[in-house]
C-alpha cells in the first residue's frame, strides 16, 4: 500500500471521515486541560508577573502560524511535482486556519509586549518577518479566491507559498540570524536548559498538543468541504454542457 | 480567579480574542462543511459518500 493512494479523493474521505471527530474531541480537550491548567495552576513569573499565563496561547498559536505555511509548502510542493488535486486543496483548506493563528500570534504578541517591553510593536527582525507572513496568508487566500480555474489557481498559490517560505523560515530563526530585537529566543527547546521552567512548560506542552490537533482536525474538515466543492463544481459544469 | 494584579487587562484580553478566534474559524469551518455537503448531497441525490 502506497501513501499516495490518500491522493485519491474517495480514499481520502473515507479514511478522514472517522479521524475528524477524534480529532476535534482530543483537541478540545487538550487545549482545555493546557488553558485551565495554565491559567489557573500556574504561578506568576518573577520578572513578567502575571502576563506569562499569556504564553499557553501565543507560543502556540505562533508555532502553528510558522508550521501551517511548512504544511502548505510540503502539500504545494506535492501538487506541483505530482499534481495530485487533493494536495492542492489541503494547502488551500489550512490557509485561512494558519492565518488565524497567525492573528492570535500578532494579537497575543502585542498585548504581551505592551506592558514588559513598554511598546506594542517594534520593527525587530522576528515581529517583522511574522507580520509579513500575515501578509503572505491573506494574499494566498485572496489569489485562490481571484481565479476561477482550479488548476492555474493551484499552479500560481503553490509558486507564492514557495516565495512565503522564506518569511516563514525568517520568523521562526530570525534571531538565530541577527541576534538581535526584543523579542526572546525559543521558548522550547531540545536542550532543556534552554526551555522555559518546569511548571510553565508542562501545560505548554499539553496545550501546543490542543492547538496541532486542532489544526489536523480543521485542515481535514476543511479539505473534505473542498473536495465536496470540486465535486459540486463538476456536476456544474456537467449540467451546464448538457 | 486567580489575581492577576495590574495585568488583569492584557491576559484577560489574550484570552478572550485568542479563544474568539479559535471558535470563530472552528464554527465557520463546521457550518461550511455541512452547508456544502448539504448542497451536495441534494445535487447528487443523497448519494455523497464521505
Amino acid at each position: 500500500m502506497s501513501i499516495w493512494e490518500y491522493a485519491n479523493p474517495r480514499k481520502f474521505m473515507a479514511t478522514t471521515a472517522p479521524i475528524v471527530p477524534v480529532a476535534f474531541g482530543l483537541a478540545g480537550l487538550c487545549m482545555a486541560i493546557g488553558l485551565i491548567w495554565g491559567f489557573f495552576f500556574t504561578p506568576d513569573d518573577f520578572r513578567q508577573g502575571s502576563t506569562v499565563k499569556i504564553i499557553y496561547l501565543h507560543v502556540p498559536a505562533a508555532m502553528m502560524a510558522i508550521n501551517a505555511w511548512a504544511m502548505m509548502l510540503l502539500a504545494s510542493l506535492i501538487w506541483l511535482v505530482r499534481r495530485h488535486h487533493v494536495s492542492a486543496l489541503a494547502a488551500k483548506a489550512a490557509a485561512p486556519v494558519g492565518l488565524t493563528f497567525t492573528l492570535i500570534g500578532l494579537i497575543t504578541g502585542a498585548l504581551w509586549g505592551q506592558p514588559i517591553w513598554g511598546t506594542w510593536w517594534v520593527w525587530d527582525p522576528r515581529l517583522t518577518s511574522f507580520l509579513i507572513l500575515f501578509l503572505f496568508y491573506l494574499g494566498y487566500i485572496a489569489l485562490w479566491a481571484a481565479i476561477e480555474d482550479p488548476d492555474t489557481a493551484a499552479d500560481l498559490t503553490a509558486v507564492l507559498c514557495l516565495v512565503g517560505t522564506v518569511f516563514a523560515v525568517l520568523s521562526r530563526y530570525a534571531l538565530v540570524f541577527w541576534n538581535q530585537g526584543l523579542h526572546q529566543g525559543a521558548s522550547l527547546s531540545l536542550d532543556a536548559e534552554e526551555n522555559v521552567s518546569d511548571v510553565f512548560w508542562q501545560p505548554l506542552v499539553v496545550s501546543i498538543a490542543g492547538f496541532v490537533l486542532l489544526f489536523l482536525a480543521i485542515v481535514l474538515l476543511r479539505t473534505r468541504t473542498e473536495i465536496r466543492m470540486r465535486r459540486l463544481h463538476a456536476i456544474a459544469l456537467r449540467e451546464r454542457a448538457v | 480567579m486567580p489575581d492577576l494584579g495590574t495585568y488583569a487587562v492584557p491576559v484577560l484580553s489574550s484570552y478572550a480574542i485568542g479563544l474568539g478566534l479559535v471558535l470563530a474559524i472552528t464554527a465557520q469551518s463546521l457550518i461550511r462543511a455541512r452547508q456544502v455537503k448539504r448542497a451536495l448531497e441534494d445535487a447528487e441525490g443523497g448519494t455523497d459518500d464521505g
